[in-house]
């Protein structure tokens, strides 16, 4: 398959306002006469229902959650990216373009990224305008702090809720649109297949999860903002109900699966406490403003960690890289942890973590300041530990976070599939191998607000829509394998439960496609995977009605296609031999154990297509361009 | 430890629900109690009985899905917690532990602890926005709030809408919940134009989804997981009769 990014011609920063220009428009009498639906309503799919409803469309918006405002965009701590130089301190467009293109060790598109910058700085005004509480200073000014990979304090927050309030932002500006009868909402619905129709995406079929009673829907165009697949790892920092289902359906109908070995792996989390454990909680990175991380410099040092003198401890992060310090990019940072740990200096009751330390923060600033600025931070390590860290440091350990992976889109974020848009985490654009802390709140709404509002109109514009029903045999057809694949889930009646199977396939991605890749893993990955998938058709138990709220059922199909994403992801981290951000393969490293990339064969996005059930997936490549910053080897010293 | 559980079952909105007694051997105390649930559950699915449903999904207490009354506590024992934050260290070997469904008339039961709370949705249709369009805004800085405004705002705006309030209070209302949004776009500037018939619509639509009144009992304060103030109830009465009256 050929594919075409359509990057607008022209110097970087006149590419997105040439390219508006260029956009065909969709008269305002007729937008209503046109119908888009948008699967998932976190940051992204909230902020692009609400927008699209303003325009004039009608839309359909999906949900597996009873409302949009649990979607876990919710869950983000720390803040979020725009150049706005609030602080004097230098910053620019140009500067968090650079920043985020080096930060994804040179593996996103610079036109993507540049745009991205481009419209963070509206996003703030946005939010602002719709009541989004931002920390402010005395005189009533936004405030700043500083994150990873950056050298500017350019990441604005709401206390370590900043997710929260963006995404209820949004949710508010869809309420508003439910008000005024332009979105439909529909809750607790999964999406369970894309409909194509003439080569066109022009609907879904979704199961009501209160009944089982699977629904089909038609439009003339579709839009998934679904989120990533990072619990194909089953222990991570996503919410528990976080799935890959809806992209993995539009993928084997055809949407190319772009670098799904781009996982990001995030240093701050609060370590496994015990095989029960259900997921991981992450502490935001706005911690490492304030915190110093540490280990004893003594392997297997027992003593409590107050008892540990300041020159019998190893600020490595400190000690490795002076002018980032403890705010190097999240791979970095996770990284030399596990490299800590691997050589004997780990904490803990496990040995698997390092210290997070805030006593110098508090000694400089006051137990008040901190209080403010992490509080509710602090608050959640002590009830998850028991453990009080305005006295003792905490103890973190890195965890899977986020996927830069995704379906492919091109620069108007369609997919593969003419009329199928992919916007947020589910796609793979704009963080290249390494996403930077603040940057996911950022993208989200700038894909929502800004961008795909503008696109999908082109679109709209230039195509023409036969009037499709739902008896259409497409929509039939797609009912009918629906039903057939649920109904064989549930007379299964094995002896696992899809919780051990999931479990399963998480120990194996951790182990051999985690934090560390090698060859000899990820083949015997590529063995595990498909036998723990026969095993699962085979054995695994969904207990109750097809026909009722059926948890169970539910976490039966996602999990049966994290064991196909899976495989997928072990596959491109293999093939890709080279290291770069987040994937990083213990053959191509620098003396230094730093990341080595292949700039003259990896230079490229990774894109996947699906031949088939018993098939292997074949390889498409978009060459990445670079023509303002050029590929170095990043340093952080 | 070990725990007996004595949960809620009930298969849908239709029939009629009971408590089940269940003995749960070995908890460890560093375990969430939505962890005690799960392994629960997968007894359950080995003895092909059917698993207790309950909402969760980011269990780190931010998203408000989780919720249920524990020993006839909104969320449990403790204060400033959601159930998911909730560790077995709180409890004793050999306690029963009652684990209802939030109960209201407004909240109907949509399976065992599993209950519909698209009322608080609708509430927050009836004007908890401002009407900011896409595009066309000021910088951000254009407009000073004061931190202690912005810091107040922020207090109410840290609603997760879980119903620990409706479901702590005898009256069953939606105060707390409809007053922490109504408070938060009355402190901020940009909810100024639209104050008076926010204010009136919510309050409204909270009246037909069937949620009581305030009778000053504040057990919503007590149990909120975000500890949100009374205090933005006597705001709410105070909008709702300038708005009303003037």
């Amino acid at each position: 398959m050929k594919l075409d990014a359509k990057i607008p011609d022209g110097p970087i920063e006149q590419k997105w306002s040439n390219h508006r220009f260029h956009l065909k428009l969709v008269n305002p009498a007729n937008k209503r006469k046109y119908t888009i639906i948008v699967v998932g309503t976190g940051l992204a799919g909230a902020s692009a229902s609400a927008s699209l409803a303003e325009l004039g469309y009608n839309v359909l918006a999906f949900s597996y959650h009873e409302s949009p405002r649990r979607a876990h965009s919710i869950a983000a701590q720390g803040g979020i990216n725009a150049p706005k130089n609030y602080s004097n301190d230098g910053d620019s467009i140009r500067r968090l373009f650079y920043d985020t293109v080096k930060g994804g060790d040179y593996r996103s598109r610079e036109a993507n990224v540049y745009r991205l910058a481009e419209v963070s700085g509206s996003i703030i005004d946005q939010c602002v305008a719709q009541g989004v509480p931002f920390a402010r200073d005395y005189a009533g000014y936004l405030d700043n702090r500083s994150f990873g990979g950056a050298q500017v304090a350019r990441t604005f927050y709401a206390r370590g809720q900043t997710g929260q309030q963006l995404l209820l932002g949004a949710y508010s500006a869809l309420c508003r649109q439910m008000d005024m009868g332009k979105v439909r909402f529909f809750p607790r619905r999964e999406m369970i297949d894309l409909v194509v129709v003439d080569g066109q995406a022009r609907g879904i079929v979704a199961r009501n999860m209160v009944n089982g009673i699977l629904e089909s829907y038609t439009a003339d165009a579709v839009v998934l903002a679904t989120g990533g697949y990072g619990n194909v790892f089953f222990l991570s920092t996503n919410a528990k109900a976080s799935n890959a289902t809806a992209v993995w359906r539009a993928h084997k109908k055809g949407a190319l699966f772009a670098n799904p070995c781009f996982t990001q792996i995030h240093p701050t989390c609060i370590p496994q406490s015990g095989q029960y454990q259900s997921k991981l909680t992450l502490m935001s990175e706005s911690l490492r403003n304030d915190g110093r991380i540490w280990v004893p410099k003594k392997k297997g040092d027992t003593r409590r960690p107050e008892d540990i003198p300041e020159n019998e401890r190893d600020y490595y992060l400190e000690r490795l890289y002076p002018s980032f310090g403890n705010l190097v990019p999240r791979d970095v940072a996770s990284r030399r942890a596990k490299e800590m740990c691997d050589q004997g200096y780990g904490v803990g009751p496990t040995k698997l973590a390092v210290y997070l330390d805030f006593s110098d923060a508090i000694k400089r600033l006051g137990r008040q300041v901190i209080e403010e600025r992490y509080g509710n931070l602090f608050d959640m390590y002590h009830e998850i530990t028991a453990e009080d860290p305005y006295k003792t440091p905490m103890r973190i350990y890195p965890a899977v976070h986020y996927t830069m992976g995704g379906l492919w889109v091109d620069y108007n974020l369609m997919s593969t599939i003419p009329g199928l848009y992919v916007i947020g985490e589910a796609n793979f654009s704009d963080h290249g191998a390494n996403r930077l802390g603040a940057s996911a709140l950022m993208q989200g709404l700038a894909d929502g607000y800004f961008i795909l509002p503008y696109t999908i109109g082109d679109y709209l514009a230039s195509h023409s829509f036969k009037p499709v029903k739902t008896d259409h045999a497409e929509f039939k057809k797609a009912e009918q394998e629906t039903e057939k694949s649920i109904k064989k889930l549930m007379a299964i009646d094995g002896k696992k439960t899809v919780d051990e199977f999931h479990r399963e396939l998480g120990a194996i991605m951790w182990d051999h496609v985690g934090m560390a890749r090698n060859r000899r893993g990820l083949k015997k990955a590529l063995e595990m995977i498909p036998a723990l998938r026969e095993e699962f058709w085979k054995n695994v138990r969904v207990t109750g009605s097809d026909l009722d709220l059926n948890v169970e059922l539910e976490k039966a199909g996602r999990v049966a296609d994290f064991l196909e994403l899976g495989e997928l992801l072990a596959r491109d981290a293999l093939h890709r031999e080279e290291s770069c951000g987040g994937h990083f393969r213990e053959e191509h490293q620098t003396p230094e154990g730093e990341a080595k990339r292949n700039d003259a064969k990896f230079s490229y996005v990774a894109a996947w297509e699906y031949q088939g059930p018993k098939r292997t997936a074949t390889l498409n490549k978009e060459p990445l361009k670079f023509e303002v910053v050029k590929p170095s080897q990043r340093s952080y010293k | 430890m070990n725990i007996t559980l004595k949960i809620w079952r009930q298969r849908n909105r239709e029939t009629e629900g009971r408590f089940e007694t269940y003995e749960m051997k070995d908890v460890s105390p560093d375990m969430s109690f939505l962890e005690m649930l799960d392994v629960l559950n997968i007894n359950l699915i080995k003895k092909g009985q059917d698993p207790v449903a309950f909402d969760h999904d980011c269990r780190e207490g931010i998203c408000g899905s989780c919720g249920m009354m524990i020993n006839g506590r909104a969320h449990g024992p403790g204060r400033g917690a959601a159930t998911c934050e909730l560790r077995m260290r709180k409890f004793q070997d050999g306690d029963v532990v009652t684990v209802e469904p939030w109960r209201a008339a407004a909240f109907p039961v949509i399976k065992d602890l599993v209950v519909d709370r698209s009322a608080f949705d609708r509430i927050m249709q009836a004007g908890g926005y401002v009407s900011a369009k896409t595009g066309g805004v000021p910088d951000g800085n254009a407009i000073l709030i004061p931190k202690p405004i912005a810091d107040e705002a922020m207090d109410a705006a840290s609603c997760i809408g879980c119903g620990a309030c409706v479901a702590a209070c005898p009256n069953s209302s939606a105060m707390l919940f409809v007053a922490a949004k109504v408070s938060q776009f009355a402190l901020l500037p940009q909810g100024q134009p639209e104050r008076k018939t926010r204010a009136l619509r919510m309050v409204e639509q909270m009246d037909k989804e069937g949620f009581g009144n305030c009778s000053n009992n504040y057990a919503c304060e007590a149990e909120c997981p975000k500890k949100i103030s009374v205090m933005h109830i006597a705001r709410l009465n105070r909008e709702f009769i300038k708005a009303k009256v003037f």
